[in-house]
């Protein structure tokens, strides 16, 4: 390689360093909203299961998986901080409260799991921890989301705003918008992997929350472009129209098509439709904030580490990525069937 | 009333969580190991008691396992949400360390575990012993990038420093591997083993005394002191070198944990003091002379920087340090002698009857844990007034959240890990209580169905 190129490859890095971990970031956070979605839905359906038979099959098609499901969370938290250290220095301190409720909910449902079976006359207080804990995980997670489309106040590169700035309107509906979509999601996860009585109440569940996902996606397909102007120019400019209609028409394709597999009673298509349902919206609000970090204040290049950071990670991330999630299909594959709770060995 | 505090209280926060998180690796590094020559063994000589006791530990894993998982879940956050400045000034250094954690460790144990919990009747033998030592080794990467995180913050290398304050990576070898990450890889890992052995050792001493299932205690037993009779002196040994290197990088730190005011050459070792930071001196101090320089520098009358030395903005408080010092060099003494008193009692034949000393090795048995919160106590806050050593302040990393908003979340962790530390200790002695005797696989079965079967379902 001559001196000239080289210096080209040193230039052009740290442009695309910051788009490729803003890819990486953004598969491990979908990763973990996908996957801790259908473990935290099913937490915040479990008051409401049939019978106590039914919430030991729930729990039983999860134990295996809730610590590699959640290890994407923080994956999206470390990789945050490591390829967009300013992102993160921001966020944090900004969302402190709603990410604080989140960590004491994921720990209350997280350690239910090894209690639980272990409980006798307090199983109660673990079926407690497990639903509330994770309900309140889950809504904590759709604060965390509609403050961050809402934006931060930043000055100096440092968070400026007060400790309630996360509490509006706005993110109460997206807290209850990400919830009915989880348990949208954990009633598609049970349709696969439930017997047969604790399918048919899972249809009917998929129902009710699959109404709900489409109301809310029809009021946040109108109220962001109202909350943010800017917003509104990336969809709504003629030039875009034509190019961006894929994604609600499809979006509105998807919503359909779920309807009408939970009709025919399919096993496999609702979670299917759902995970589709997931990507459009999450394909759509990426186009709506790209490439904001912080919106509307810091972009992915001025939030990013130095490029020999980023560097230095992406030989790891690289190779290692593509085995995690094969070792994670393998897990899935050996408890495929685990609706049981499996006992140690 | 008083303004709260957000620095002060989110110190307090950190120390609480990440006091609360560090014992279940502290049990979990050394136990996966365990399990793994367990394993081992079993498909070696074929004789199930090995499979039993593993199984049986499998469980106690699984617990110990799950709270450390949800307990460290809060420390990836609590950079951003309690000291994002250092999130944002040392970023570039600390934050390639901690995804290194998550993608090469953190994926890898949670991506075995669940095959090594639930797995054993679903995949062949081989692939088990294979998640097993998966999940080990995991434990081992994790310790050995967040040691190498918490190094950099001790004895910073390979770095420099822009004109915004920002740190970047010259040499990244440099950087991880740098001057005090060997001697707290060695001494952290060490640390872990002898914590657990001093566990089994505890528990497996407990079945013997109380005459039920006395051939698996007889095994816990043997294998913990094996393992402790070497590992606990070298163990001094590790830490002293760890102690020079410190003395070499973090000279207020040693000034400090041996509360030493003053610099000089022939330097006493204070056995006990009450230090005061305002007259600068030690109250009640017991001392012997001469000892101090012997220790430090391995020469009779080595000079010792003194606290003094410092600028007073640049001295940590020496009381934690010197008082938790003392708590974890005396454990360390104490299982250098239950090593040695067993090894004689092993040699003689006695040991699985004198049962004075299984009533002591049921006593110690948790003292690897304290002494692991000790030298932790004695590392971290010998290092302040830093959070990244002659770089970055404590009093500048912290983030800009109100006092109240780190004191709510302050009482919360502390009630909920209140009630799951609790919850968890009663279930794990609950299983030792049960007893590796029982067939795990029925017991285990009956437990989860018992309310079916009272109800008269089938």
């Amino acid at each position: 390689m001559t001196v000239g190129s080289a210096t080209a490859v040193t230039a052009i890095l740290p442009v695309i360093l910051p788009l490729v971990w803003a890819a990486i970031l953004a598969l491990a956070v979908f990763l973990y909203v996908l996957l801790g979605g259908y473990d935290l839905g099913l937490g915040a359906l479990f008051p409401i299961a049939p019978s106590d038979k039914d919430r030991d099959a729930m729990m039983g098609s999860v134990s295996p998986f809730w610590d590699g499901n959640e290890t994407w969370l923080v994956m999206g938290g470390g990789g945050l901080l490591a390829a967009f250290p300013l992102a993160y220095a921001v966020m944090l301190p900004a969302l402190y409260i709603p990410v604080i409720l989140m960590l004491i909910g994921l720990i209350l449902r997280g350690v239910a799991f090894e209690f639980r079976f272990k409980s006798e006359r307090s199983r109660w207080m673990w079926d407690t921890a497990f639903a509330g804990g994770s309900l309140l995980a889950a809504l904590m997670q759709g604060v965390i989301i509609g403050a961050f489309v809402q934006g931060f106040t930043v000055t100096d590169n440092k968070f400026s705003g007060g400790a309630f700035d996360w509490l509006t309107l706005f993110s109460m509906t997206t807290a209850v918008a990400v919830l009915s979509g989880y348990v949208l999601l954990s009633a598609g996860w049970l349709i696969m992997k439930g017997d047969e009585a604790l399918r048919e109440w899972a249809y009917g569940i998929a129902r009710y929350a699959l109404i709900a996902v489409g109301i809310f996606i029809a009021i946040f397909s109108l109220w962001t472009p109202v909350l943010h102007p800017e917003i509104a120019a990336r969809w709504f400019t003629p030039a875009h129209i034509v190019m961006l209609s894929p994604v609600p028409l499809m979006t509105a394709a998807a919503i359909g098509g779920l309807w009408i597999t939970l009709d025919r009673r399919y096993r496999y298509l609702p979670f299917l439709l759902a995970i589709a349902i997931f990507i459009l919206c999450y394909t759509g609000l990426a186009v709506s904030l790209f490439p904001f970090i912080i919106p509307p204040h810091i972009n992915i290049w001025q939030a990013a580490a130095a490029p020999e950071s980023q560097l230095f990670m992406l030989y790891g991330a690289v190779p290692i990525i593509p085995i995690i999630i094969a070792y994670t299909a393998y897990s899935y594959y050996v408890f495929w069937d685990a609706t049981e709770h499996d006992t140690y060995h | 009333m008083p303004e709260l505090d957000p620095l002060l209280l989110s110190r307090i926060q950190f120390a609480f969580t990440i006091s609360f998180h560090i014992l279940f690796p502290s049990f979990t590094i050394g136990l996966a190991a365990w399990l793994v020559v367990l394993e081992a063994l079993w498909l070696k000589t074929g004789k199930d008691i090995y499979f039993r006791i593993a199984q049986h530990w499998t469980k106690i894993f699984a617990v110990s396992f799950g709270m450390g998982v949800v307990s460290g879940v809060v420390l990836s956050y609590e950079f951003g949400t309690n000291w994002s400045e250092l999130s944002r000034r040392g970023g570039n250094v600390i934050g390639p360390l901690m995804a290194y954690e998550v993608l090469t460790a953190f994926f890898l144990e949670a991506g075995f575990l669940g095959i090594m919990l639930f797995g054993a009747k679903r995949v062949p033998k081989w692939v088990h012993f294979f998640a097993a030592c998966m999940v080990a080794f995991g434990t081992l990467l994790s310790a050995f990038w967040i040691l190498s995180a918490n190094s950099f913050m001790q004895t910073p290398a390979g770095y420099t420093v822009d004109a915004n304050g920002i740190l970047h990576v010259a040499d990244w070898w440099q950087a991880i591997i740098n001057p005090s990450f060997p001697y707290r890889f060695a001494h952290m890992v060490a640390a872990a083993y002898l914590t657990t052995a001093f566990i089994v050792a505890g528990i497996g001493a407990w079945y013997i005394l109380r005459d039920r299932s006395v051939a698996e205690g007889r095994i816990m037993l043997g294998m913990a002191l094996s393992l402790l009779i070497w590992l606990a002196p070298l163990q001094i040994l590790l830490g002293d070198m760890h102690g020079l290197n410190a003395l070499k990088y973090q000279p207020a730190k040693i000034a400090a944990l041996e509360a030493h005011w003053e610099t000089g050459k022939d330097v006493p070792l204070i056995l006990f003091a009450f230090p005061d930071p305002k007259a600068e001196m030690n109250h009640f101090e017991l001392a012997v002379p001469h000892l101090g320089s012997l220790i430090l520098t391995h020469e009779w009358d080595g000079e010792i920087k003194g606290l003094k030395s410092f600028p007073p903005e640049d001295r940590p408080n020496p009381i934690i340090p010197f008082f938790a010092f003392r708590i974890m060099v005396g454990i360390g003494l104490i299982m250098v002698a239950v090593g040695v008193v067993g090894a004689v009692l092993w040699l003689t034949g006695r040991l699985y009857t004198s049962r004075w000393f299984l009533r002591i090795l049921t006593w110690v048995s948790p003292l690897g844990f304290l002494a692991v919160l000790a030298g932790w106590f004695t590392a971290e806050v010998g290092r302040q007034p830093w959070t990244v050593y002659g770089i970055l302040r404590t009093a500048d990393a912290v983030s800009p959240v109100p006092g109240g908003s780190v004191l709510a979340s302050l009482i919360l962790f502390v009630l909920v890990y209140g009630v799951v530390f609790g919850a968890g200790l009663y279930y794990i002695a609950k299983l030792v209580q049960r007893g590796p005797d029982q067939t795990p696989v029925q017991g285990e079965a009956n437990l989860s169905h018992r309310p079916l079967a009272a109800s008269g379902t089938p």
